[in-house]
């Protein structure tokens, strides 16, 4: 192959991933391998306390008896846990205030299109940026105090506010809950610290971008938000990584608390490098996330749009505990080459009246495999409880796979499940009709996308809903023709 | 100008258009009827690149220009424009952003500077005007829920907005009422400058009423087998097609 063709070939691969770059820096990181030891240096790094480091302990104990599931569709070879990076970080301390962050890591992040510098930043928008197992920066501070708000690096909220963080870690999510959870709850490095006081509505979006950089290192970050009685927030996501060759591991967990009348808006753009045309590299996406609905009236909801990733393993639930509370859950989940999701969601109905809502749009090119997964439970003492399930997928092309694996279980007569699924391909005509009118075939396709996914992406805050449709049309390049 | 010369065009084994003849100069428009089944959408769908339609002899000009060769996004480019006899629903698409963003196509492969969100709006709310069009619709998913008639407005807007260079209207008329009828006619009309032609499919003489056609063309099994001035569509509707398929 000639060098031309080389660099138009990588300019066309970095095209479609634009966030394939590495940043270099100098990095501290610690031996490869996980081991008791290796927690503990964890811990003594971020001078936790003792009873976190007891926390890490029990879970990595938990984590050593369990096997990792294999009950998702997905296919992978084996994980080798011990050639693995637990924690990788700039090596120069962190910095005190937004003037010290190393300029490379500014220049990181504008390049993904996130400055961190205030006056650039998006209107109303507070960052907190992850870049591998450490925080770098977060924004607006001052102005999220003057709220009441707090939002830091957890590894932060564990020495700035120890109470808080004590009653509510591992309370949604235990420490053994599963194994990827149990393998976060170790070793886990940092990821977000939200707390919204009593009648507190958080003034900004609150937004944490994650960043993986190190080679073979995985991401494992913990994210913590709590809405005391009748406070609200909206908190967003974003995630990306360099190409590589080899696959990387990204377990996170995300526990979210609601108490009385609060309300949760949780939502996710997840970029992750997905791997190569033939299946090579991408980010191992197993993610545990939960939220509690524990007050009364109050209201969790996930949105996200996954598009990343090799693989994707999710299923953002709620549990239904406050009498009326309200879950929700909206998906789109883009899988192309051999890209494979399984991701859903788990309603759990405890309380009376408690109302869920789940809408799932799975959209499968290539040869890739896209399964919705999701489990409604509705117990004995939820009477009056409703569920409304829509599961739709759009397939384009012969060669991939669309699956709908819906589990209800309800032990209560008065409770309402309605469960609606279509499947669906791009229709020639519909095509056509776009192209006539002047549209490229894939031009087209992301409009039809986006029209499918629709009563998803409206529910993204809108300075993220156009960034999340340019995403949809660039993940499914080469999807058509 | 359009130049259609000895067209054969198959759908899977099944040749449907056996050789047409047909010649549009500039600034003509030209009325296409002819029985159910004749091979009038063929031809539409041919011209505007639909895909198993395959062309197996002959050729198509258009401005000199070989466009069997173009992709239908390219023909579009050129100026070709389709009104569908049945327009395609596109649901969750907006009809304001589906217009915005295939003018913005045409113009980019024109090379010309795509249109801001207000920019815009303020053109397709003038069209949309013109054809007694209500402005909710800009709002609504693309023909989505449309009535039969509606979705035929939408169509005209969307030429009114691309301005093409040559529109083909596949049966524009049908499910349109008399007002609705008098205002399409009037969007061709209002496009009609001595460079812009049509091709006008129709079963019905009173549409021609409103777009008095240059040349009237009776398609009949996969070719044309008569054509004749604006009076030939008058003398079918009494007349019928007996005796043309023939010929
Ligand atoms: N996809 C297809 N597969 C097989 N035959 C087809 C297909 N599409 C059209 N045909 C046939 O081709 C012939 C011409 O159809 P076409 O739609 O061009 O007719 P038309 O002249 O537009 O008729 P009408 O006046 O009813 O609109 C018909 O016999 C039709 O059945
Ligand atoms: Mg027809």
């Amino acid at each position: 192959m000639s060098t031309t063709t080389e660099t138009a070939i990588q300019e066309l691969a970095d095209r479609k991933y634009k966030y394939g770059f590495t940043t270099d820096i100098p990095m501290e990181a610690f031996p490869r391998g996980l081991s008791a030891d290796i927690v503990r240096l964890i811990s003594a790094k971020k001078g936790e306390p003792d009873w976190l480091l007891a926390w890490r302990l029990k879970a990595y104990e938990a984590w050593l008896r369990m096997e990792e599931p294999h009950w998702a569709r997905i296919q992978h070879p084996p994980i080798d846990y011990q050639s693995l990076y637990y924690y990788a970080a700039p090596a120069k301390p962190a910095p005190k205030s937004l003037d010290e962050v190393d300029p490379e890591l500014l220049k990181t992040y504008e390049k993904l299109g996130i400055p961190l510098n205030e006056r650039a930043a998006l209107a109303g928008v507070a960052v907190d940026a992850v870049f591998d197992s450490v925080s770098v920066a977060t924004t607006f501070r001052e102005t999220l105090a003057k709220a009441g708000v707090i939002f830091c690096p957890i590894s932060e909220a564990v020495r700035e506010h120890p109470e808080l963080v004590r009653a509510y870690l591992g309370s949604v999510v235990p420490a053994g809950d599963n194994y990827f959870a149990a393998l976060n709850s170790a070793v886990f490095s940092d990821g977000s610290f939200v707390f919204v006081p009593k009648g507190v509505r958080c003034p900004m979006e609150l937004s944490t971008y994650f960043r993986i950089n190190a080679r073979n290192t995985g991401q494992f970050e913990h994210t913590l938000i709590i809405a005391e009685e009748g406070a609200s927030v909206s908190y967003l996501e974003g995630c990306t990584a360099p190409m590589r060759d080899e696959n990387q591991l990204h377990a996170a967990v995300v526990e979210l608390v609601a108490l009385d009348e609060a309300k949760i808006k949780y939502s996710t753009v997840q970029n992750w490098y997905p791997g190569d045309a033939e299946g090579r590299g991408g980010i191992y996406n197993f993610v545990t996330k939960r939220g509690a609905c524990r007050g009364r009236n109050s209201k969790i909801s996930w949105t996200q749009v996954e598009t990343g990733s090799a693989i994707t393993w999710k299923y953002p639930s709620c549990i239904l505990q406050g009498e009326g509370s309200v879950g929700e859950f909206y998906s789109v989940a883009v899988t192309n080459h051999h890209q494979q999701a399984d991701t859903g969601t788990k309603m759990i109905h405890i309380g009376r009246n408690t109302t869920s809502t789940i809408v799932s749009k799975g959209i499968s090119a290539g040869r890739s495999n896209n399964t919705y997964r999701g489990l409604v439970k509705i117990l004995p003492g939820a009477a009056g409880a409703r569920n409304f399930t829509q599961c739709d997928s759009l397939l384009i092309g012969n060669e991939c796979g669309a699956h709908t694996v819906p589990y209800i279980e309800s032990r209560n007569a008065s409770a309402k499940v309605e469960h609606e699924a279509t499947t669906s391909k791009i229709a020639e005509d519909q095509l056509f009709y776009c192209r006539s009118r002047g549209l490229s075939e894939e031009d087209a396709v992301g409009l039809i996308v986006n029209g499918f996914c629709r009563e998803v992406l409206k529910e993204l805050p809108m300075e993220f809903a156009v960034e999340a449709q340019k995403l949809l049309a660039v993940s499914l390049e080469g999807s058509v023709g | 100008m359009l130049e259609i010369r000895n067209l054969h065009a198959r759908i899977g084994e099944t040749e449907i258009l056996k050789g047409v003849d047909l010649v549009i100069p500039d600034g003509q428009v030209h009325a296409v009827m002819g029985p159910n089944g004749a091979g009038k959408s063929t031809l539409a769908y041919v011209l505007a690149g639909r895909e198993g339609y395959e062309v197996t002899a002959g050729e198509a000009l258009f401005n000199g220009q070989d466009i069997l060769a173009m992709d239908p996004e390219d023909r579009a480019a050129a100026g070709i424009f389709l009104a569908f006899q049945y327009p395609v629903e596109l649901p969750g698409v907006g009809n304001a952003n589906f217009l915005r963003t295939a003018l913005n196509a045409i113009r980019k492969k024109r090379g010309e500077e795509e249109l801001d969100a207000v920019a815009f709006l303020k053109l397709a709310r003038a069209a949309a005007k013109q054809l007694a069009i209500k402005e909710d619709f800009l709002k609504r998913n693309v023909n989505v829920g449309f009535s039969g008639g509606e979705k035929k407005r939408n169509e005209m807007l969307q030429m009114a907005l691309l301005r093409p260079g040559l529109a083909i209207l596949d049966e524009t008329d049908s499910g349109l009422d008399i007002d609705a009828l008098r205002i399409v006619a009037e969007g061709v009309n209002a496009l009609r400058d001595g460079k812009f032609s049509a091709l006008v499919i129709t079963h019905y003489q009173r549409l021609l009423d409103h777009i008095v056609p240059d040349v009237v063309h009776v398609l009949a099994n996969g070719r044309i087998v008569r054509s004749g001035p604006a009076a030939l569509a008058r003398e079918l509707e009494a007349s019928g097609y007996a005796g043309l398929e023939a010929a």
